[in-house]
């Protein structure tokens, strides 16, 4: 038994999908190549917030702004919305009819707004508690990093709206497709982005 | 139904239920490795270094589970050029933050040590 080829990383659409499976292998890996620039953008924030870990300039620091509980739901979040974006594919892939399909994004996207609405809660939190940008070192190497991670999940779910509105007005066409198989990949990578964060920031904040 | 139509569905069988397989093990195997690390700092009472060893740790397995299962990065099927592209990423952003790293907390040992953890 040999499984259909791969042409791209990630959930290829397979023989059922023809038009959009060729056309996903090009604009897959054009995508790989902004997601992997993307990575370096963030690992370097990584690497400036360790720098800045011990320049609190006596302000407050990870052990009074941050909260585990909160950590935690957002993890939650995320790595759930990540499963059913997985769900979603998987519906495309197999044709299970686009009401699935637009139930499981439509979850995904509730699922990410709600995160969005917990890390904005936080940030507005700590911002009430002496946490802004310009106290610290620590404290601007924080909002470079946490925020922007925060902003690619909205782009994400704006995005989303936008392949949702598309996929009523066009249909499931080869664009909506490959459009979603990308915003898929996209979502994968921010939830990975997020394990690095809630380990590094959050877990290694309040150990 | 022709023979290939057939066959190709039985393909598409066995391959939907794989594909769907890794979804939910990616799933089972991300909560236990988020679940774990934040037990151990919420409750585990473990001096603080080797905490940070164990979060690093879970949090690298989490890394190669999300590749293998929601992105589907396995070494054996994939197009090369992707995975070259994927290994490259990697090694400079390895140079680059590991060399950022080395140089700036050489530089705090020899002018600012108060910034050394």
């Amino acid at each position: 038994m040999t499984a259909t080829p791969s042409r791209h990383p990630g959930l290829n659409l397979g023989r059922a999908h023809q038009e959009a499976h060729d056309a996903c292998e090009v604009l897959v890996f054009g995508f790989w190549v902004f997601m992997m620039s993307d990575l370096i953008v963030f690992g370097l924030l990584f690497a400036n917030y360790v720098t800045q870990l011990d320049a609190l300039a006596g302000g407050p620091g990870p052990g009074e702004l941050f909260t585990m509980k909160s950590a935690f739901i957002e993890t939650l979040l995320l790595l759930t919305s990540s499963f059913t974006y997985g769900l979603a594919s998987y519906c495309l892939k197999y044709r299970h009819g686009r009401g699935w399909l637009t139930a499981w994004l439509g979850v995904t996207l509730l699922l990410g707004l709600a995160f969005i609405g917990f890390e904005l809660h936080d940030f507005h939190k700590m911002a009430g508690e002496g946490g802004v940008p310009s106290r610290s070192g620590f404290l601007s190497a924080f909002f470079a990093l946490v925020p922007l991670h925060g902003l690619h999940v909205a782009s994400a779910c704006l995005w989303m709206v936008v392949l949702m509105v598309q996929m009523c007005v066009h249909g499931l066409d080869t664009g909506v497709k490959t459009g979603l198989v990308r915003l898929g990949l996209l979502w994968h990578f921010l939830d990975i982005v997020w394990v690095g964060i809630f380990s590094l920031v959050y877990l290694g904040g309040l150990a | 139904m022709s023979d290939s139509q057939r066959q190709s569905d039985t393909i598409d069988e066995n391959e939907r239920r794989h594909e769907l397989g890794s979804y939910l093990w990616g799933y089972g195997l991300a909560l236990a490795l988020t679940l774990v690390p934040f037990a151990l700092v919420a409750w585990s009472g473990w001096p603080r270094v080797t905490l940070l060893w164990a979060i690093g740790g879970f949090a690298l397995v989490q890394f190669v589970v999300h590749f293998r299962f929601f992105l589907h990065i396995s070494l054996a099927r994939q197009k090369r050029e992707d995975l070259h592209l994927i290994l490259f990423s990697t090694l400079i952003l390895i140079l680059m933050a590991g060399g950022t790293l080395w140089i700036i907390f050489n530089l705090y040992g020899r002018m600012m040590p108060a910034m050394l953890p």
